[in-house]
């Protein structure tokens, strides 16, 4: 292996690194705050880069049914439960709202010339398009089982993933798709020539990062949200309550699964059940943080994309079993280290 | 029949406007029924405390009027019937708990923490909490003191206060403390007494519960008597000290060194 082959491979890992460190965060983050394991996490990437693929080849994506689908649902849902509420049915006012976005979403994709439009619209129709379903499926499947064990909750979410990986074959089909990238050029510094994709991934994992930093820190939302995974009965004294805390970090899971979709297709050749693996690795990078720690997950996360790209090189044929068979010394060493945390009273 | 008799033999909290009404208020877990049929009070401005032994049901009580735990009963607040009691609702509406193992957010800051209690007047678009905010501090200037710390690494007495005060940063109109003296010094719980008597002064109704029989009494009007879950006494709280059956079973010999502790 010589510097130059070194340098790629780098290239290579840290990029996937950027994105399954994305992954492990906003695992994390919905564990800890509603103690489900986001499996489904790797379906929105899915769904994210192959809505993306299909806007950029023009077609009307078959996604905004879904959309259309699971609003019509979500409002259902909330007019039972006006009408079961104590204080007399009033008309839930989100409904007209929730429903006209998605219906906008349908006249959007109906009638825009899709193909034409410039990347920075696409992204952003994209987002529109994929976003939206995480907190409906919150809504629909986990806000009425939210204070199960931690076990059904994830029963639940492997059913959600498996259904996803469904759907997502019945709306994108089976082949394999990928995007055009954000730019062209590519960065030449000295002997390395740095794709410009993986600049663009890079940049924008930093920049949610920051973003991400920064909304948990300073703004009372995040701080809320947090506190909602500190000491839920605490959060709920303080009105903060447990449905509004697990819709938002959906939001925020959601909207970092598409992006990182959209990111990554230009790179990698996506199909409707690639997600599982990537989430997976998004996963180890949680478990090397213990599930708890922001930071650890995401440099487990990016220690994951860097071993990956690595073995690629010596070991083509194992790297999967190499990733995954790092998670062993790091449970062994999390279960010896820490004490046994009773987790439910 | 019976009941009638019972009524006119109990006297009742006279108030000029009732904040709080629980009527027939239980709760069981599985078979075993905590709480049956309990039902009191409390007006606007009073001091209204509820005391009794261990296990009485006083926290599951506090809890359910909260809408922690499912009841069956009815729950009035400030004019309003809660037919299946939430938190949130409530806690929008004005009604506090501060619970006895004071749910702190261990891993941040007090100011966080103090800023978090305000968090569902954010919501609504209030943005005066700065003012209350400066409030709180000034009642609480250890918690000035120690504005950066993580709440983890707060002492017994200052975990109350911080308990106190971010439900304050809501600015309820009745305030629920659950044991705001359990464990805490002499010199601190006299404190945490003294302040209950300032809230008063502020407009806070407070919903007491407490061990320390004696104190509570000194400082509130009206007083139950809470035992296995059922309101055995009630009345004006400075009637309730006098009566003799308190006074075997809450203020005794044994009850003697509370007092100490708390005068």
């Amino acid at each position: 292996m010589n510097f130059q082959i070194a340098m790629l491979l780098g290239q290579d890992g840290v990029t996937n690194g950027a994105i399954y460190a994305l992954l492990a965060l906003s695992i994390l983050l919905v564990f800890t705050v509603t103690r489900i394991l986001l499996i489904p996490q790797g379906e929105f990437v899915t769904y994210g880069a192959l809505t993306m693929a299909t806007i950029q080849a023009g077609q009307p994506t078959a996604l905004v049914w879904l959309l259309l689908g699971l609003s019509v649902l979500d409002c259902a849902c909330d007019l039972y439960a006006a009408a079961r509420s104590s204080h007399g049915f009033r008309f839930p006012r989100r409904i007209p709202l929730k429903l006209g976005y998605a219906l906008l979403m349908v006249a959007l994709i109906k009638t825009l010339p899709l193909a034409e439009l410039p990347m920075a619209f696409q992204v952003l129709l994209t987002l529109c398009l994929v976003v939206p379903l995480g907190p409906q499926i919150y809504r629909l499947v986990f806000q009425p089982i939210a204070s199960a064990s931690v076990l059904v909750l994830l029963i639940v979410s492997i059913a959600v993933h498996v259904t996803m990986v469904g759907i997502a074959l019945l709306l994108f089909g089976p082949e394999g798709a990928r995007t055009r990238p954000f730019s062209e050029a590519g960065l030449e510094l000295g002997p390395v020539t740095f794709n410009s994709q993986t600049l663009w991934v890079i940049a924008v994992s930093l920049a949610l990062i920051v973003g991400l930093f920064l909304f948990f820190e300073r703004s009372l939302y995040g701080k809320a949200l947090r506190a909602a995974a500190v000491n839920r009965l605490g959060a709920r004294l303080m009105g903060i309550s447990p449905t509004l805390a697990g819709k938002a970090t959906f939001l925020l899971a959601t909207f970092i699964g598409t992006l990182s979709g959209i990111l990554i297709a230009p790179i990698t050749t996506l199909y409707f059940d690639s997600g599982f693996v990537i989430s997976l690795k998004g996963f180890v990078g949680a478990i090397i943080g213990g599930l708890v720690s922001y930071p650890l997950a995401a440099l487990g996360a990016l220690g994951v994309g860097l071993i990956e790209a690595f073995s690629m090189f010596w070991a083509s044929t194992y790297k999967e079993i190499i990733v995954f068979t790092l998670i062993i010394p790091f449970l062994l060493w999390r279960s010896l280290a820490s004490r046994h945390v009773e987790e439910e009273e | 029949m019976n009941m009638q008799v019972d009524a006119l033999k109990q006297p009742q909290n006279q108030v000029a406007r009732m904040l709080l009404e629980v009527k027939d208020l239980s709760v069981a877990y599985g078979k075993v029924e905590a709480l049956s049929n309990a039902s009191l009070c409390v007006g606007e401005g009073q001091i209204v405390t509820v005391i009794g032994p261990n296990g009485a049901g006083k926290t599951t009580l506090l809890s359910a009027i909260m809408g922690v735990l499912g009841s069956r009963g009815q729950v009035h607040f400030d004019g309003s019937l809660e037919a299946v009691p939430e938190v949130e609702v409530l806690v929008g509406r004005g009604l506090g708990l501060v619970p006895e193992k004071r749910e702190l957010f261990a891993s941040m800051s007090v100011a966080d923490n103090l800023l978090l209690g305000a968090f569902q007047r954010h919501r609504r678009g209030d943005r005066s909490h700065g003012q209350t905010l400066q409030e709180v501090y000034e009642l609480f200037p250890r918690l000035w003191e120690r504005r950066d710390q993580l709440a983890a690494t707060l002492s017994g007495g200052e975990r109350q206060m911080l308990a106190v005060g971010r439900a304050l940063m809501a600015k309820p109109k009745l305030l629920m403390l659950d044991e705001p003296s359990l464990g805490l010094a002499p010199l601190i719980t006299r404190e945490i007494f003294r302040i209950i008597g300032a809230l008063r002064q502020q407009g806070v109704s407070i919903l007491l519960v407490e061990q320390n029989a004696r104190a509570a009494l000194r400082v509130a009007d009206y007083a139950y008597v809470l035992e296995t879950g059922q309101i055995a006494m009630q009345g004006p709280a400075r009637q309730l000290a006098d009566d003799p059956r308190v006074i075997e079973a809450y203020l005794g010999l044994a009850s003697k060194h509370q007092e100490m502790l708390a005068s």
